[in-house]
């Protein structure tokens, strides 16, 4: 990948990962917006429910699990025409309520599950489930022949990437022991647990009590017959991740913090032998048109000896240090990822507010290949 | 406010804030004021990789362990303030609660087989609570003035302080339930302890600020202490235009006019969100300054906690 010019027009799946707080919802809405100008159709998906998100989308309704259609306005491009730009936001409760419905063998199977309080736990509140469900989403739009690219952001913890193993956890959720063990006898057709199983479930009863075990295994019970789909399925999503068209760009801030965490989510991609395909580092102090921040310090210095106001002085050399700083916090994470396009948005006086803001980001983002503005 | 009647209010402080706020950076702060007032400290994290460590003396990366080590000593008058430091981890306090309470066979089988990952996922809010239950077991000990929690980012801090009172309505009977009725009525008496939110002053972070405040005080029903502002801009007063009395350079005379557009923006962006703060939440603000740095080591915790300290007393 030599550009973000080509990533966004041949790439079919961007995954936004990095630390909370630094501007990946977006980023993520930043490179769909500038996609859409180009000519593609393309869906961003959400995680966080990010109300400002759908106000600068000009989503009165906010965001909803069903993907909406932005009003774009002309392009900027005029060789090219316009593409479409749709968002949505995931909903990990029905999303994870849909793949019940349309695995269960029965309506009436579905709605046992539905109803039963494990299963509105592992949907609900689990880690680990709202990366599954992501990775869901992902493969839906993916395949929604609406969308040619898919724009993701993930969820701002350190599991989150598990996104790319998520789609794995659930089947091997459903190899561990405990659950063989709870699930033998009915298998078996005896209607009494075996012994290893009755020690599983006095153990976990005494930490926990007893009905959490009684809804666990009435989960169990419900969920068979409907393994092999959720395989498959799980094994699909998976792949695609892995596949050369999905991408995943990293963002962060130049807080040595926050880079230290978005070097360990590229060692967690190098682990999955995935490419990082672009770095975006988010709120940089600017240089105020110097040409290196080096370069910037170096002027700093030179201003008290050529009488500048002691005050100006020293403001431009407080700004110069952080500029200095910020480059050499960043510079790990950019030797770490290799020869990929890094991006950098600066300190913005204000927030994305409407689509205005949100092309300016995508300026910011496109500056260096002469992109939107 | 007198510094010393800020750190008594409660013994357990639970620190939270959206992530990037510099949750973390201001925990160090307030262990290092409070220390250098002589009160004996524990900071505690919870998510085992917080960087406290480096901000209060250790190695800049280095990441808590679960046995407490001491960070700094011989701090305030008389040298009797120090700063403790741990982590804390579900597994661990599982291991640790099971052990203490004769159950040392069930623990072993527990880590044996990979239970824990099925029983945390029956009842969602388990590793919280067991991550709570510890730290209420530290916050009755005698052996700290002053509890620290570096919490989870606001999003897991809601959910965080909620497990209380959600596993009391799923988990019934046995040592889950007894820990979390514990973990509830700490939560709910504020002589014991407060959550202090953090925030930038910027639009977003204001934003999510003031929902988390009322969320945790409708939901929860926690005390919250003062809200620390993190990463103000201190003032400079800049005279216009700008020129330089030297040999003419328009390119310094162009660094310098452009940098303090930004310093005055800044500034004026920042007063423009304490405002909005203050109309929209009534609680005392305490200011930390912007540091002109991207990574932050001791030092600067020690300047900063002296700036907590100026404006702790400044607060009504």
């Amino acid at each position: 990948m030599t550009s973000l010019d080509e990533l966004i027009t041949n790439t079919r799946i961007i995954v936004c990962s990095g630390p909370g707080g630094v501007g990946k919802t977006t980023t993520a809405a930043a490179l769909a917006l500038e996609a859409a100008h180009r000519g593609r159709r393309v869906v961003v998906v959400t995680i966080d429910p990010a109300k400002r998100l759908a106000d600068a989308l000009g989503l009165s309704g906010g965001l909803t699990n069903e993907a909406a259609r932005i009003d774009l306005p002309a392009a900027p491009h005029a060789d090219t025409p316009t593409g479409e730009l749709w968002a949505t936001m995931l909903d990990t409760r029905a999303t994870f309520d849909s793949i019940v419905e349309r695995y269960a063998p029965s309506p009436a199977q579905a709605a046992v599950i539905l109803a039963n309080p494990f299963y509105r736990n592992i949907s609900g509140a689990l880690s680990g489930t709202q990366e599954y469900m992501a990775a869901e989403k992902l493969f839906e739009l993916h395949t929604d022949e609406r969308f040619d690219l898919v724009v993701i952001d993930t969820p701002p913890t350190r599991n989150a990437l598990d996104f790319r193993d998520a789609p794995g956890r659930l089947t091997r959720f459903l190899d561990h022991r405990l659950y063989k063990a709870l699930m033998l006898p009915t298998r078996v057709g005896l209607k009494v647990m075996n012994v290893a199983a009755q020690v599983f479930v006095r153990t976990i009863s005494k930490v926990v009590g007893g009905d959490v075990i009684a809804d666990v295994v009435a989960f169990f019970q419900a969920f068979e017959g409907m393994e092999a789909g959720f395989r498959a399925r799980a094994d699909a999503v998976s792949t695609l991740l892995r596949a050369p068209e999905t991408s995943y760009v990293i963002v962060t801030s130049p807080r040595h913090e926050a880079v230290t965490e978005a070097s360990y989510f590229a060692d967690r991609l190098a682990d999955h032998r995935l490419a990082v395909a672009a770095v975006v580092v988010n709120r940089m102090h600017p240089l105020f048109g110097a040409a290196s921040a080096a370069r910037l310090e170096e002027l700093a210095l030179t201003a008290p000896a050529a009488g500048a106001d002691p005050e100006a002085a020293a403001n431009l050399l407080e700004l110069a240090h952080v500029a200095v700083d910020e480059a050499a916090a960043v510079a790990p994470l950019v030797t770490k990822v290799g020869a990929v396009p890094v991006a950098s948005i600066p300190l913005l006086d204000t927030d994305v507010h409407d689509l205005v803001g949100l092309a300016e980001i995508s300026g910011h983002l496109f500056a260096a290949s002469g992109g939107a503005r | 406010m007198d510094p010393l009647k800020f750190f008594a209010a409660s013994r357990l402080v639970i620190v939270a804030g959206k992530g990037g706020v510099g949750k973390t950076t201001v925990t160090a702060v307030l262990a290092r004021a409070a220390a250098r007032l002589g009160q004996r400290v524990l900071v505690i994290d919870v998510e085992g990789r917080s960087g406290l460590a480096g901000l209060l003396g250790g190695e800049r990366d280095e990441v808590l362990g679960y046995d407490e080590r001491v960070l700094a000593s011989g701090l305030g008058e008389g040298g009797r303030g120090e700063i403790h430091g741990r982590s804390i981890t579900a597994g661990h306090a599982l291991l640790d609660y099971l052990d203490a309470h004769g159950m040392g066979r069930v623990s072993k089988r527990l880590s044996k087989t990979g239970v824990f990952d099925v029983v945390s996922t029956a009842a969602p809010g388990i590793e919280d609570i067991l991550v709570l239950g510890k730290v209420k077991q530290l916050e009755r000990s005698a052996d700290y003035d002053l509890v620290l929690v570096d919490g989870p980012a606001a999003g897991h801090a809601i959910a965080f302080l909620q497990a209380a009172a959600g596993l009391l309505g799923s988990v019934t009977g046995g040592p889950i339930e007894t820990q979390a009725r514990e973990v509830a009525e700490l939560l709910a008496d504020p002589a014991r302890c407060q959550v202090l939110l953090v925030t930038l002053a910027e639009e977003t972070p204001v934003n999510e600020l003031v929902e988390t405040a009322f969320t945790l005080e409708d939901r929860v029903g926690v005390a919250l202490a003062p809200v620390v502002v993190n990463a103000v801009y201190p003032d400079r007063t800049i005279p216009e235009p700008i020129a330089v009395t030297g040999a003419r350079d328009d390119e310094l005379v162009g660094v310098l006019s452009a940098a303090a557009a930004f310093r005055r923006s800044r500034r004026e962006l920042q007063h423009r969100q304490l405002e909005r703060l203050v109309e929209l939440l009534p609680l005392a603000q305490v200011h930390l300054p912007f540091r002109f740095t991207a990574t932050l080591g001791a030092h600067d915790t020690d300047a900063l906690a002296d700036a907590l300290l100026e404006s702790i007393e400044a607060c009504p």
